[in-house]
């Protein structure tokens, strides 16, 4: 498996009224030919602004990159001047967003949105485009293509909007996908199935997705390997099996244990208390001793490196640490664990 | 056990006009009974009219056809001021938009205490204040938050303020409308364990308004789905999820991702098709087991009970 | 992942050799200060106020509009000069200004001075002679080109040194005087005072009207909206110079009536800006939730919705008061406004204009004025709308 994209030790501040506001302090991680990294985090955990570092999208001035590199097959896209970038967007990474009613422009064709990268990276003439942009309609689903290609926005449904930008997002053939929590404004049926397109399409087209959320789910669903996110760091990293059958860091615990699971019984759910930190100030040590009931007194002094679990399972808690006391997990998190490797399904 | 009604809707319907001559039926026919008590799942996902039915319960929309009891009174129809606002003390609302559920102009202190000056629930400037500080610490929040701006909290912070307002005018029976969607799910985890530590404490009813199913299960007691404007099933929370009749409900369970990769990579979707139900008659709502409703035909009847016998 | 596990490994070598033993127990919880949040209010006037403080042009006009209305009450008592006192010996006299006139900044040195040609110097010379008084003593002519006996080859330029020439080397008209002999700095600072009065008082009007108007159709929505547009649109259909010319047949001509009419018709696009913000705000939660807890209908739109929009009120007001002033300005320019004696910008630019050719000073000032006026209001304008628009705040 080749990487694709590597990023290292990003660091993006935002400079505000009130001071600098730390985003992203210090990421690494990688995506290889063909997988699905998902990167979980709530609000403030810096998953987007990641997102828009890689796509070269932060609003400047406000916003720097204040160190780190993102080596796009081997290139160092920090580096690059906004022209240069803009041959990569839409090209080699494209973007999914969120909301699909502002994500497209409501008074343009849809054809012409399709067509807009393919005539302009790849240079088709407008019949050649719009021909693949029938083509692309078609292969999101969409049905009777040739008919809805001249149709506006505001005659599609949610979903099928989601499937317009979805093809937008392809018709370069991009390598990698960004999609930032694209389901997240859908129903529950719609959401499924424009899941089950992004993993047809990519085993067609075999592009490496970044895959955004914060629905554990979702995370379930679509992921090869997961990236937890926490006040601008990543806190624990691994395949999607290491992270949900043996999270390590308190953390995840805290995120498995706060949803229900279709079986769980009266009792109340374990949930984080407090908020998301102020990252204006960061907490001395690490982010998230304030509301971790496991940590420890180093956690309140310093910030805990990335400790390796298993070849691909890393986690950033001191409690990894060989002078660490043995925590288990909590008891439902526990349960779940057990539960879900026993039967290895519906418990 | 004759468990007491609460509330008690009777054929509910709410249609809008959408221009010259069509009319969008947002709400078809809906009928259910709360108990005092419990807390009563509606889910439903856009377009289904489960929203819609929890505003015209309240009276922010006009029913445009049915009734709504509570308390053995009737809700709609040519009332008094006295007799509306004894409706808002009783029946309150708790919104789903953190960021316009609140007045961003108005402190907390305000915001909070608004339903207290209304109803002149307090004598005094300085007992209001104590009521408001109080309630803030009863949702988990620190009373000097009382002088700050809706701006400087975080989502789930605002969400909680919006739990205080309406339990300022203690209120037996609280609508939930969406209250989590827009939560971090950590957070979401924090409020529904209020929501619930409250219940218990306050013998509130709820009526709780999702569309995340495995969240509104675990915190209802019973659950409606909505399809369209119409209740499709209604039953007990264990026994929706574990044996389903309803075409509809079927598909929506089988959509939900679970945090569970290996469910996951095993689970199939199964789709709804309308078209594929008996057209020979108005469907009804008709009870297949004890306390398990589904909307069906009569041929559709027959045909789900067979099903159900064949599960076992 | 070989790269990254070397790094990693380093990383955490680094920071795991200062990782002293004792510290790995479970920390005492502390208070649970998670909930709390640091640094003071700030409200959203706040946030605004420091946005508009930002924008130097806007600053900049507000400093500018304050010294302007100042000077409209101070100005006219700054010399001996009457608003009224005319005398014809010193009539369309030029701005002469005591330090000014001595530095080479034209327009301030009390005196006549203008281009003149002929087929030669000498008739080139005649010309200026008989333009000003013929007072050759006081002409300083300076040639231009000498000409060739053709039809206008020769230019002169002649200086007439007005002042001297009718003996008042010891008095001053800082900005001239006009065709009576008024003095133009006086009529200047009362002709702004009446105008900004005008359009103050219309503004203001035209507010209280709009928002009542604006704000009783869209929050009750439904058969008293339709009435009230209908009405509103009815209004506006009319031509407002002929609701105008109305009005000045039936009421005496004044600064009252000419307040009227501005305000007959200027309130109506407030009253639609307003219908449409409440009519979004409506639905909005705030304003649902606050219906459920039984709040009345006067008090949600006095509290919930009115300081909602009050930023949206603020803006449209600061773009009509130079309409405002602008269509004062206007009528009084043909006539149908403000009559004279009394002075108002309109008049004043009225004045100029019929003596542009010749002494184009009387326009000159005024007209800078009212366009001063009008750019800063909309600089203004356009600093607090970026002030009231919270994604601006930094």
């Amino acid at each position: 498996m080749s990487k694709l994209l590597e990023v290292k030790d990003l660091r993006v501040s935002f400079h505000t009224y009130n001071g600098e506001v730390q985003a992203v302090r210090g990421v690494n991680f990688h995506v290889n030919k063909g997988e699905t990294l998902a990167i979980v985090g709530e609000s403030g955990s810096g998953k987007s602004v990641t997102t828009s570092a890689i796509m070269g999208l932060l609003p400047k001035p406000q916003a720097e990159i204040k160190s780190g590199q993102i080596l796009f097959e081997g290139e160092d896209l920090v580096k690059k001047s906004n022209k240069e970038m803009q041959k990569i967007r839409g090209a080699d990474i494209s973007m999914v967003f969120q909301d699909p009613m502002t994500s497209l422009n409501p008074t343009m064709k849809v054809g012409n949105q399709i067509m807009e990268g393919l005539i302009k990276h790849q240079g088709m003439s407008r019949t050649e485009a719009r021909k693949k942009a029938v083509e692309l309609l078609d292969q999101v689903g969409i049905p009777h293509p040739e008919v809805r290609i001249n149709q506006y926005p505001h005659q599609f449904s949610g979903g099928m909007r989601q499937r317009v930008v979805i093809a937008i997002a392809l018709a370069c053939n991009p390598k990698l996908l960004i999609a930032d929590e694209p389901t997240t404004a859908l129903d529950v049926t719609i959401q499924a199935q424009i899941l089950e397109l992004m993993k047809d399409i990519q085993k067609q087209t075999e592009s490496a997705i970044i895959f955004i959320t914060h629905d554990l789910g979702v995370v379930a669903n679509v992921a090869d390997r997961v990236a937890v996110m926490y006040a601008g760091k990543i806190v624990e990293m691994g395949t999607v099996d290491d992270i949900f059958y043996d999270p390590r860091h308190p953390y995840t615990w805290g995120l498995l244990g706060s949803m229900p699971t279709l079986d769980s019984e009266e009792e109340e759910l374990y949930a984080i208390p407090g908020s998301p930190p102020d990252m204006l100030n960061p907490p001395k040590g690490d982010a998230f001793a304030p509301r971790n009931k496991f940590a420890l007194e180093i956690d309140l002094v310093k910030e805990p490196p990335m400790f390796q679990i298993s070849d691909t399972h890393y986690a950033a808690t001191w409690l990894l640490h060989e002078h660490a006391p043995k925590i288990e997990p909590p008891a439902s998190v526990k349960k779940r664990m057990e539960g879900f490797a026993k039967t290895g399904g519906k418990a | 056990m004759e468990r007491e009604k609460i509330l008690e809707v009777k054929n509910l319907k709410k249609y809008f006009p959408a221009g010259r001559k069509k009319i969008i039926k947002a709400v078809d026919d809906v009928s259910f009974d709360i108990y005092r008590g419990e807390t009563f799942g509606l889910v439903g996902e856009s377009g289904s009219g489960k929203s819609t039915t929890g505003r015209t319960i309240i009276r922010l929309y006009e029913a445009t056809g049915g009734q709504v009891l509570f308390n053995n009174e009737d809700v709609h129809g040519k009332k008094s001021k006295e007799e509306l606002l004894k409706f808002n003390r009783k029946m309150q609302m708790i919104f789903q938009d953190p960021s316009s559920s609140l007045n961003p102009r108005m402190n907390v202190m305000d915001i909070i205490a608004e339903g207290l000056d209304v109803h002149g629930l307090v004598k005094n400037e300085q007992e209001r204040r104590e009521r408001v500080e109080e309630l803030l610490e009863v949702v988990g929040l620190n009373r000097e938050h009382a002088t700050r701006f809706p701006h400087e909290f975080s989502g789930g912070q605002r969400q909680r303020i919006g739990i205080a307002r309406a339990l300022a005018v203690e209120p037996e029976f609280i609508i939930a409308d969406e209250p989590i969607s827009a939560l971090d799910v950590s957070i979401q985890a924090q409020v529904v364990n209020l929501l619930k530590k409250l219940q218990k404490e306050r013998g509130l009813t709820y009526l709780f308004i999702a569309h995340d199913l495995s969240m509104v299960k675990y915190i209802s007691d019973r659950i409606g789905v909505m399809y369209l404007g119409n209740l499709v099933e209604l039953a007990d929370s264990d026994e929706l999820y574990n044996n389903p009749v309803h075409p509809y409900t079927k598909s929506l369970l089988s959509a939900i991702p679970l945090p569970d990769p290996e469910y996951e990579r095993n689970r199939k979707r199964i789709v709804y098709d309308p078209s594929i139900h008996d057209m020979s008659e108005e469907p009804e709502f008709r009870e297949i087991r004890p306390n398990h409703w589904v909307r069906c035909t009569r041929k559709e009847f027959e045909q789900y009970k067979k099903e159900l016998e064949e599960r076992e | 992942m070989e790269g990254t596990t070397a790094d990693m490994e380093k990383m955490k070598h680094s920071s795991t050799e200062s990782a002293p033993k004792e510290l790995f127990v479970l920390a005492q919880q502390k208070e649970d200060t998670s909930e709390k949040i640091s640094g003071p209010s700030r409200t959203f006037f706040q946030d605004a106020r420091r946005t508009f403080f930002k924008n130097k042009f806007a600053v900049l006009s507000v400093i500018l509009l304050i010294i302007i209305i100042i000077m409209s009450f101070v100005g006219p008592t700054m010399n001996d000069h009457g608003i009224d006192d005319q005398d014809l010996a010193r009539a369309k006299m030029p701005a002469r200004v005591p330090v000014l006139e001595n530095l080479p900044i034209p327009g301030f040195e009390g005196v006549l001075r203008d281009e003149f040609k002929g087929s030669n110097v000498e008739e080139a010379t005649n010309n200026a002679y008989s333009r000003y008084d013929n007072q050759k003593d006081f002409i300083d002519i300076e040639v231009l080109s000498e000409g060739d006996g053709s039809k206008n080859s020769a230019e002169v330029r002649a200086t007439y040194r007005v002042y001297e020439a009718k003996g008042m080397e010891d008095e001053y008209f800082w900005l001239g005087t006009d065709s009576l002999g008024r003095d133009q700095w006086t009529r200047l600072w009362e002709g702004t005072k009446v105008s900004l009065l005008i359009a103050f008082i219309a503004a203001l009007i035209s507010l209280v009207i709009g928002v009542a108007y604006g704000g009783i159709a869209g929050y009750y929505g439904g058969k008293v909206d339709d009435v009230l547009m209908r009405i509103l649109e009815v209004l506006v259909g009319i031509p407002s110079l002929v609701v105008i010319l109305l009005m000045m047949l039936v009421l005496d001509p004044g600064i009252t009536s000419i307040v009227i009419a501005l305000t007959i018709t200027g309130w109506t696009g407030m009253a639609r800006i307003v219908r449409g913000e409440v009519m979004k705000l409506k639905n909005q939660e705030f304003v649902l939730a606050a219906r459920t807890l039984g709040q009345s209908n006067k008090r949600i739109i006095i509290k919930h919705l009115l300081p909602n929009i009050s930023g949206i009120i603020i803006i449209n007001t600061m773009f009509t008061i130079p309409d405002a002033i602008f269509f004062e300005a206007f009528l009084s320019f043909i006539g149908l406004g403000i009559t004279p004696p009394q002075a108002s910008l309109g008049t004043l630019i009225n004045t100029g204009f019929d003596n542009i050719m010749l002494y184009p000073y009387m326009l000159w000032f005024p007209a800078i004025m009212i366009s001063v006026i009008m750019i800063a209001f909309n600089l203004i304008g356009d600093g607090l709308r970026d002030a009231f628009d919270p994604k601006m705040h930094k």
